[in-house]
């Protein structure tokens, strides 16, 4: 099968951040592939290892983003299109859907692979809104993917159980990171991908977004908790009080 | 009058407390703003469950009732709700955020070119129909306050994180309840569900557990993860995990907690070996009481406990246990 997949690049939410003026602020260089997006690439290459086909990979991003799609290369993709944004463009899920739909409604993939989020907005909805578009059968959130001739057998996490699903192709499928420990490039893939071409094509119409950011803010801190230290059952009985008597919780 | 939807996914026949917190911060809303409460209930037998969203404050229900509700499909479920929007035309329609509807919220504004405000901690709604909201990211380290602008004609999607809101039973007079049928057209289905792997972890739903004890790393053998089931068992608590140690399959991925897995608010939540990475804590961050037991006195878990228990899990646990036990 051939696949692509939909990768962005975000920011390294354990790097430093702060937030000042309603914005976060951090080391613009603190940026990765996104982890999710990452196993969706790694699925892909098992598959095609296995089985035959290529794995393609697209980004909307800005310029710098590039970098992300050179690991996917570096990773064993073969070739990245990257769909080119002004630096600072306001996208929502929305509208990076609509900018994949639009270039990937003139491919043929068999299959067309995402992270089921991004690290950073958390917000998991663009696989969605891309099947929608595209009119394609969608599963989200897969933990395991296995290729039966033309089918694609999606292990799904849902809430209550795991849930196993045969989806015709063309497909779109959601990944989470506990499908696999995506590859890490060793120096020949890396080299190889230096080779390998990055189709740049600017977006000429970024959509509005239909939800903004109006300002970032950090999270309240819990008020400061005690700390029990010392013998095992002497602090077991203290615990077992403050929840009772303090806490009033049991 | 205009209205705000609730979306109720009760695949297993009952109303989810993640769902009994949405409507009753849509009841709320529904309240401030004048607007009709509507619930649309989407479940095997949905009527059945009419009078249980009325005691959380919807006055009017739309049923959904069929046999594929019972296990979860993408395809049935964007197509039952979308009807019932283009039914109810609602300004705001307001899910409980699970993988249920994570699966559906994209397809549902894509199809309808509506803005969708996914997994919110808290939001309201303008007299405009304009939906404010505030969403944890960046693995829950900060909260971006978003706005989405009404689209004439289609209403604002919005999901809530579990927790976010106290569910409280108002006791309203019974709903006006009106069935609908499954609109599924016939080749709408193209995604087969071969199996439900059951969870296989404790009998207590993670999900509706006032108390959760939650493994990390540091409980490695079968004789501390004996130590973990006693004291779930002690305190009637649900049995949740960090992803290492998911990973060792010990525990069952339906427990895992965190940016990827479940999100929890339980009153009492107990880290057992549990160091506190900040993807974990996304996921528990809001539960009202952290007692947090580690033998590393550094691990970043005693940061956010309420009570820092610092010692040996193997130790402190049969005391825990013990002590617990006395009290009765």
């Amino acid at each position: 099968m051939n696949f692509c997949v939909c990768i962005k690049q975000v920011p390294d939410v354990t790097a430093p951040i702060q937030v000042s003026g309603g914005q976060l602020v951090m080391d613009a260089g603190r940026v990765v592939l996104n982890a999710y997006d990452a196993s969706a690439v790694e699925a892909a290459l098992v598959l095609t290892e296995a089985h035959g086909g290529e794995v393609d990979v697209v980004l909307v991003g800005p310029e710098r983003a590039s970098e992300a799609i050179r690991k996917a290369l570096a990773m064993g993709a073969t070739r990245g299109t990257h769909l080119v944004v002004p630096e600072g463009a306001e996208l929502d899920s929305a509208a990076v859907s609509q900018i994949l739909a639009a270039h990937l409604a003139g491919h043929a993939y068999d299959a067309i692979l995402a992270g089921k989020q991004a690290q950073d907005s958390d917000a998991g909805l663009a696989g969605g809104m891309l099947a929608e578009r595209l009119g394609l059968p969608v599963a989200t959130n897969a933990v395991g993917l296995a290729q039966e001739g033309g089918t694609l057998v999606v292990t799904r996490q849902g809430d209550a159980g795991q849930e196993i699903l045969a989806l015709p192709t063309p497909c779109v499928v959601t990944c989470s990171n506990d499908m696999n420990d995506p590859r890490i490039p060793n120096l020949k893939g890396i080299m190889a991908a230096k080779k390998k071409t990055i189709d740049a094509q600017p977006v000429a119409d970024v959509p509005a977004p239909l939800v903004r950011t109006r300002a970032y803010e950090t999270v309240p801190a819990r008020a400061p908790g005690r700390r029990l230290d010392g013998d095992a059952a002497e602090v077991a009985a203290e615990a077992v009080r403050l929840l009772a008597d303090e806490a009033r919780a049991i | 009058m205009p209205s705000i939807l609730s979306v109720v996914l009760a695949p297993a026949g009952s109303v989810p407390r993640a769902s009994q917190e949405a409507l009753t911060r849509a009841t709320s809303v529904a309240a401030a703003r004048g607007w009709t409460h509507v619930a649309a209930v989407l479940a095997p037998d949905a009527a059945s469950l009419a009078p249980e969203v009325a005691r959380f404050g919807a006055t009017r229900v739309v049923a959904v009732s069929d046999p594929l509700l019972k296990t979860h499909l993408h395809a049935p479920v964007v197509a039952a709700v979308a009807d019932v929007l283009g039914r109810v035309q609602p300004a705001v329609a307001v899910f409980a955020s699970s993988e249920g509807t994570k699966d559906v919220l994209g397809a549902l504004a894509a199809r309808l070119g509506a803005p969708a405000v996914p997994d919110v901690a808290a939001f309201d709604v303008r007299a405009d129909g304009g939906v404010e909201a505030v969403r944890p990211v960046m693995a829950a380290k900060f909260l971006a306050r978003v706005e989405a602008v009404p689209v004439a004609g289609v209403p604002v999607l919005v999901s809530v994180r579990a927790g976010s809101y106290a569910a409280e039973a108002t006791g309203a007079a019974p709903p006006e309840v009106e069935a609908v049928p499954l609109a599924l057209a016939d080749d709408a289905l193209r995604a087969t569900l071969r199996e439900v792997v059951g969870a296989t972890g404790g009998t207590v739903d993670l999900s509706e557990a006032r108390v959760v004890v939650a493994a990390g790393r540091g409980v490695r053998d079968a004789e501390a993860k004996a130590l973990v089931d006693e004291l779930a068992a002690v305190t009637g608590a649900a049995i949740g995990a960090s992803r290492a140690v998911v990973e060792t399959g010990m525990f069952p991925a339906t427990a895992q907690i965190g940016q990827t897995g479940k999100v929890v608010a339980p009153e009492v939540y107990f880290a057992v070996g549990l160091s506190g990475a900040i993807q974990h804590v996304a996921g528990m961050q809001n539960s009202r009481v952290i007692v947090a037991i580690n033998k590393d006195a550094d691990a970043p878990i005693f940061q956010i406990a309420t009570y820092g228990l610092v010692g040996d899990l193997y130790k402190i646990l049969p005391e825990l246990i013990a002590a617990l036990k006395r009290r009765g």
